[in-house]
């Protein structure tokens, strides 16, 4: 008997990742959007790009208010500082990138065939510096990397996330973020579907939960009361501390992978930097 | 003239020394018990409100909806070790459920959870 439970556990695997091979990245992004549609018909689609607000008038009244003079403006121009400021071979940022930075972000994550790897907007910009003769930044440090990207994603500002998966790699990485997504990890076994896909829009003790199509449009964030600086990633490590995991490396392969898929969902809607965010 | 600076080198840390294992005893020296109320209220502990309202207790405080409500516990969980193995591990009876497994993953102890069961009780 135990045996034939076994087996017809395996045999249900196969279907099910059967199954999950069939959905291609289109379709995975459509029933995402489809899901929230359904749920909240009253929110229109370029508003997912606020997440949590979307459900909120009050809170977005207060970040409208909040973003006519956001008070980390002067984060973004020590940002624009380090932007500007010539490599030592007197080369800029602006010349690593087509049309001198301005809409670009959406492109990214991109795969890269050669590299056989994803490839963020944040390791773009150290590609830049390492070409030019600079030391890379840490992806993890505020300071460096979080300053910069903190203005450079402004030049893509309005851009529609542009993100593409095409061949075998680029598929893999895809799958490899979406299992990410959907894995419960952690003592408090939440996986980001958890919360994010099966309670989009729902109030976990005092705030709204956002929905996945849309989440990866308006970063950086500066957060709180102490307007913390996160990136993208910095946001992964901090919902894996939360459900008490042990957060990856900020800019290694698996988040990498998590911000290809995570971004991909976000198709086709504007990019905003840098954003207030709780 | 060196040795007299020794000697008060070694005492302060040695004072030093004293009080960081004093304060390391009184961090470790067990406070007063939580209730089951607190339990469920502590965001590292039971965390109930965070998903669950609780309407019949006027300081559970909370806006949440992604859970039933918490109300007539004893009538729907006749049998008390159902509501205890619900908040052991809720995934045996909905593997789909966002629930944590409060026992299975040591969220809480084994008296912490009868503790909150005897408090979901009376709601």
């Amino acid at each position: 008997m135990k045996r034939a439970t076994w087996i017809l556990s395996c045999l249900g695997m196969l279907a099910f990742s059967a199954d999950a091979m069939s959905v291609s990245p289109e379709q995975e992004r459509l029933k995402s959007v489809q899901a929230v549609q359904k749920k909240y018909p009253d929110i229109k689609f370029e508003d997912y790009v606020y997440g949590a607000l979307a459900f909120s008038a009050d809170a977005k009244a207060q970040y409208d208010n909040m973003m006519a003079f956001p008070p980390f403006e002067s984060e973004i121009d020590k940002g624009r500082a380090l932007w500007e400021t010539p490599f030592r071979n007197g080369r800029h940022y602006a010349d690593c990138f087509p049309g001198g930075g301005k809409n670009v972000a959406g492109n990214y994550p991109y795969y890269d065939e050669t590299m056989k790897k994803v490839v963020t907007f944040e390791m773009a910009l150290n590609q830049c510096r390492t070409k030019n003769g600079e030391a890379a930044y840490k992806s993890s440090d505020m300071n460096t990397m979080g300053l910069l990207t903190a203005y450079a994603r402004t030049l893509s500002d309005g851009m529609l996330m542009n993100v593409k998966v095409k061949g075998d790699g680029a598929l893999a990485a895809f799958e490899s973020g979406r299992r990410f997504f959907y894995q419960r990890r952690g003592q408090l076994n939440f996986s980001c579907a958890s919360c994010h896909v099966g309670h989009v829009g729902e109030i976990l003790r005092t705030e709204y939960l956002s929905m996945l199509p849309g989440q990866a449009t308006h970063w950086p964030a500066f957060r709180g009361g102490d307007y913390a600086l996160f990136t993208l990633q910095r946001r992964y490590s901090a919902c894996n501390q939360l459900v008490r995991a042990v957060p990856m490396e900020i800019g290694g392969e698996e988040y990498n992978n998590l911000e290809y898929f995570h971004s991909y969902l976000s198709n086709g809607l504007p990019l905003k930097a840098s954003v207030f965010r709780k | 003239m060196e040795k007299p600076i020794a000697i008060v080198t070694a005492a302060s840390l040695s004072l030093l020394l004293a009080a960081t294992f004093m304060s390391a005893a009184r961090a470790a020296a067990p406070g007063p018990e939580p209730s089951g109320q607190e339990l469920a209220f502590d965001n590292r502990k039971g965390n109930c409100l965070a998903c669950h309202a609780m309407p019949g207790d006027p300081k559970a405080v909370t806006s949440t909806n992604v859970a039933p409500p918490l109300v007539g516990m004893a009538a729907r969980f006749p049998d008390r070790s159902k509501l205890y193995g619900q908040i052991w591990d809720a995934t045996r009876s909905n593997p789909d459920t966002a629930m944590p497994p409060f026992g299975k993953n040591g969220i809480l102890t084994d008296t912490e959870i009868n503790k909150v069961v005897d408090y979901v009780y009376g709601l």
